[in-house]
C-alpha cells in the first residue's frame, strides 16, 4: 500500500500521452501500453514527479467535490496497481 | 499498434544466429531519409504508438537522431534495438536529445572472449558494457537482450547476473528463433533439452529474486513447444515492418514467402497497405489462420502460430505451425532435434558485397 506522503513519479521509459487517433490517454512503456480508465488518467494526469499523493487527494477532492476519505481509499489503491504495473514509482 | 523500421541490414556485427534474411539488402537499396520521414509521419497518423528502430544495426544509419527526433516529435514512443557498439558518447547525447525513450541493448554472452567470438567482433563485448553504462548515466531505463543457443545457454544464470549488476530494468533472455541466418545455422544452434530445463531454471529463479525490480522477458524455443507462439501478436494484426529498402511486411521473416507481393512504402501508403493489401489480409486474424486452427480455443492466443515457421519447415505458409502438437508436421521439430549436430561449423551472417 502506498503513503500520503509519498511522492509518485513516472519511472524512466513510461509515457502517458493523449492519443488523437483513439481518442484516449494511454500509458506506454518499452514493450506494452494500457489505457487507464477515467479516474486512473485523473490521477495520472497530476503526477508531476513533485507532488505529494496527499496534495493529488487534495486536489481531486475539490476538483470533484467528493469525500476525502473515499478519494484517498481509491487514489492509493490505483497507485499501488501502477506500480505493480511498472507505469510509476514511488 | 507498432511499426518496426528496419533501417538497415548493414551491422558490425556477424553472429550466426541472426534473424534477418539471408538475401540482406545493401546500403544502396536503402530508402532516403526523406521516406522514412514521410513513413513516420503516416504512422502517426495511422495510430502506430511504438516505433522500433531496428536492423541490421540501426546506428549505422547516420540520420537515425533525424528519424529519431521525428517520432518523438509526434509522440510516438521511440525504442532503439541496438548492439551497441556504435553507441559513444557523442551518439548517446544525440540521441537523449532528439528524444529517445528506451534503448535495448543485445550481449551476446557474459566475458568478452564469448561475446567477441560469438558477435564476430574484437572489442564489441567491451563496447556493449561501456554502452549500457551510457544508458544508465543518461537516464533511460535498460533493456538487455540475451539470445542464447547451444554455445551459451549454460550461461543464462550468469547472463542474468550480470544484467543485475548492468543496471537493467528488463532483461530478455531469448531462445534463438529459427528463420534466416538462424535456420541457415539451426543444426549447431539448437540447445540440448537439458540446456533448456537449466535456462528456465535459471529465468524463474532470477523472476523470483528480483520481483518487480527487474522484468524478465523469456523466450521460449518453438522446438520444444507444445503450442506455437502467438507471432507478432498475430499476422498483420499488431505491427508493420518495413524493411530497409521499403517493403512492408507482417514480420520481418516474410519476406522469404513465396506468392506475395509485399508492397513498397515508396509507391503505397501505410494507411492503403494496413486496410487494404491482400499481403496483410492473407493471414489475418481467426478468418486467415489455418483451417483447423479456426475451431480451436487457442486460435485467438496464437492465430495458428508463424506462417513463416509453417513455410520454412512444412514448404506450405498456409499449414499450422509445425510447433503445435495437433500439426501433422510436427514431428519435424522433433527430427531437427535429434539431427542436430553440436560440431556443425557456424556460418557468419555477412554481406555479400
Amino acid at each position: 500500500m502506498t503513503a500520503p506522503g509519498e511522492t509518485p513519479r513516472f519511472r524512466p521509459g513510461v509515457k502517458f500521452r493523449f492519443d488523437p487517433v483513439r481518442q484516449a490517454w494511454m500509458v506506454l512503456a518499452p514493450e506494452k501500453l494500457f489505457l487507464p480508465d477515467e479516474i486512473a488518467v485523473e490521477v495520472l494526469k497530476r503526477i508531476d514527479g513533485t507532488r505529494t499523493t496527499a496534495l493529488i487527494v487534495d486536489d481531486l477532492a475539490q476538483a470533484f467535490q467528493a469525500p476525502r476519505e473515499t478519494i484517498e481509499t481509491d487514489v492509493r489503491a490505483m497507485l499501488a496497481d501502477l506500480v505493480q504495473r511498472g507505469a510509476i514509482s514511488l | 499498434m507498432g511499426l518496426i523500421a528496419e533501417l538497415t541490414h548493414r551491422c558490425p556485427l556477424s553472429c550466426a544466429y541472426c534473424s534477418n534474411p539471408l538475401e540482406l539488402e545493401r546500403a544502396s537499396a536503402e530508402l532516403d531519409t526523406a521516406t522514412w520521414l514521410d513513413v513516420l509521419d503516416q504512422a502517426a497518423a495511422l495510430g502506430v504508438l511504438h516505433v522500433h528502430f531496428t536492423g541490421g544495426e540501426p546506428m549505422a544509419r547516420k540520420d537515425l537522431t533525424q528519424l529519431v527526433r521525428r517520432a518523438a516529435e509526434l509522440e510516438l514512443y521511440t525504442n532503439l534495438i541496438t548492439s551497441g557498439v556504435l553507441l559513444d558518447d557523442r551518439a548517446m547525447d544525440a540521441l537523449m536529445a532528439a528524444g529517445i525513450d528506451h534503448i535495448q541493448l543485445s550481449l551476446q554472452d557474459i566475458e568478452p572472449e564469448a561475446g567477441d567470438r560469438s558477435g564476430g567482433l574484437k572489442g564489441g563485448h567491451a563496447k556493449k558494457l561501456a554502452a549500457a553504462e551510457r544508458i544508465r548515466a543518461a537516464g533511460l531505463p535498460l533493456t538487455l537482450n540475451f539470445v542464447i543457443h547451444r554455445g551459451n545457454a549454460d550461461r543464462t544464470a550468469q547472463m542474468l547476473d550480470l544484467g543485475e549488476a548492468l543496471g537493467a530494468t528488463r532483461i530478455e533472455i531469448a531462445h534463438t528463433q529459427y528463420y534466416g541466418w538462424g535456420l541457415l545455422n539451426r543444426g549447431a544452434l539448437l540447445p540440448t533439452f537439458a540446456q533448456l530445463e537449466s535456462a528456465t531454471a535459471a529465468v524463474e529463479a532470477a523472476r523470483a529474486r528480483f520481483g518487480a525490480r527487474i522484468a524478465v522477458d523469456y523466450v521460449v524455443p518453438d522446438y520444444f513447444a507444445a503450442r506455437p507462439k502467438a507471432c507478432m501478436g498475430g499476422w498483420g494484426r499488431r505491427f508493420i515492418n518495413v524493411s530497409p529498402s521499403g517493403k512492408a511486411l507482417p514480420c520481418h521473416a516474410a519476406e522469404t514467402l513465396p506468392g506475395f507481393a509485399f508492397p513498397s512504402v515508396r509507391e503505397v501508403s501505410l494507411a492503403d497497405i494496413w486496410t487494404g493489401a491482400e499481403a496483410f489480409q492473407r493471414f489475418r486474424g481467426v478468418e486467415g489462420a489455418p483451417e483447423a486452427c479456426r475451431s480451436c480455443e487457442r486460435v485467438e492466443i496464437d492465430w495458428g502460430g508463424c506462417r513463416c515457421q509453417a513455410f520454412a519447415l512444412a514448404g506450405d505458409a498456409s499449414r499450422i505451425d509445425p510447433a503445435c502438437v495437433l500439426s501433422p508436421d510436427h514431428a519435424l521439430m522433433r527430427q531437427a532435434i535429434e539431427a542436430a549436430d553440436f560440431d556443425a561449423p557456424l556460418t557468419p551472417r555477412l554481406i555479400r558485397r
